[in-house]
């Protein structure tokens, strides 16, 4: 390692620190309601089998946290022909 | 044919989880396809260290227990294509995990995987035994100190006794992989030597791993060391570690002493 490679690289303490702050926030948020995730989706799906037939093999969940904003992503995918129920 | 590995030690804090991490994406910066499952339930971590933690919907409880799927649970690495990520679970203990339940698990990332990489919880309890009960080969880390080397001796036992591999009457293939290691602690005494831990523990050695600062900075962003720092001691160690797995034959490299700009100017040697 050189004289400058020691002054100019990067920190990547700060980096830590920001992703620890956002990981226990969230953390802290949730201690009770673990499963939020499984009950999200069991609600959403609930409402949607009351309309339409559903695979569950077909359904997928993504989440992504970001400093401002989180999303939850229920990917559900229709059956060719819908079937709507009645 | 897929290949269950655990990477065990008995103590805490001696390098499984960083090691899980560099040697799972090690395999699959070698081509195989990989997933790194997290056993430390209740005190996750491997999220973390492969910067995955913002991506965690679903967890091996979950998979366990029925209410999501595997390929609902399993996260891809977003470097690596052929990486893959299952989570342990923060808020359940580790009574969450059945044996029947980790079976049928493990029998399923079989058919998806060449490797299974199980990072396993410390202790000798219910998740250490469960993170290697359905293991074809471990990895047993160890630091060159006393507590860690002797924790090492028992965990080697029981991986002779309590896997299902053991109870079938079979052996399980088991490597020594040394971490933190400093040879300049070595060289002046002070720290147990390579040929003193492989002849108490009398397993073949997989790699010797420097104690280093990279391997802080490669946590700090949450990237495994083979990836953030491809050229950096640890990670080529991890990396020959690697393809020795894979069933190569190669020479294990020592870790050289390190020396300062100033210990290098002067000829001295700095702790
Ligand atoms: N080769 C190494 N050089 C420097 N620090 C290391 C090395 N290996 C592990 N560590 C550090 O040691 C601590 C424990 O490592 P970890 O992998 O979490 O251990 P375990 O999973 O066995 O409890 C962490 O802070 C990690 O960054
Ligand atoms: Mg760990």
């Amino acid at each position: 390692m050189s004289i400058f490679g020691f002054f100019t690289r990067t920190r990547t303490a700060p980096v830590a620190r920001e992703r620890l702050q956002l990981l226990l926030a969230h953390e802290r948020s949730l201690s009770g309601k673990s499963d939020l995730a499984v009950i999200l989706r069991e609600e959403i799906l609930a409402v949607i089998a009351k309309h339409i037939t559903i695979d569950r093999e077909k359904v997928k969940v993504k989440l992504d946290r970001d400093g401002t904003i989180s999303t939850l992503e229920i990917d559900i995918e229709m059956p060719e022909v819908v079937a709507v129920k009645t | 044919m897929a290949k269950v590995l655990v990477v065990t030690s008995g103590k805490g804090g001696v390098g499984k989880t960083t090691s899980s991490a560099a040697l799972g994406a090690a395999l699959a910066q070698a081509g195989k396809n990989v997933v790194v499952v997290d056993f430390d339930v209740g005190l996750r971590n491997l999220d973390l260290i492969m910067g995955a933690e913002r991506r965690v919907v679903f967890d091996l409880v979950n998979v366990v227990q029925g209410d999501a799927k595997l390929a609902q649970a399993l996260i891809r690495d977003k470097r690596v294509e052929t990486l893959s990520l299952l989570p342990a679970s923060q808020t359940r203990d580790k009574d969450a995990l059945t044996p029947e339940g980790i079976e049928r698990v493990i029998n399923e990332l079989r058919e998806k995987f060449d490797w299974i990489v199980c990072d396993s919880p410390a202790g000798i309890e219910r998740g250490a035994t469960l993170a290697m009960r359905h293991a074809d080969l471990a990895v047993v880390v160890t630091n060159p100190e006393v507590s860690s080397v002797r924790d090492a001796d028992r965990i080697i036992g029981i991986l002779d006794s309590k896997t299902a591999k053991a109870e079938a009457g079979e052996q399980i293939e088991k490597h020594l992989l040394l971490t933190r290691y400093d040879a300049g602690r070595a060289a002046r005494g002070e720290m147990l030597k390579i040929e003193d831990v492989l002849e108490i523990l009398a397993i073949p050695l997989l790699g010797i791993i420097p104690d280093s600062e990279d391997v802080l900075r490669a946590s700090n962003v949450g990237c495994p060391v083979t990836l953030h720092n491809p050229a950096s001691a640890p990670a080529r160690a991890y990396a020959e570690a690697a393809r020795r797995l894979m069933g190569e034959m190669v020479d294990v490299t020592l870790p050289i002493e390190k020396k300062t700009l100033m210990g290098r100017l002067f000829g001295w040697k700095v702790a």
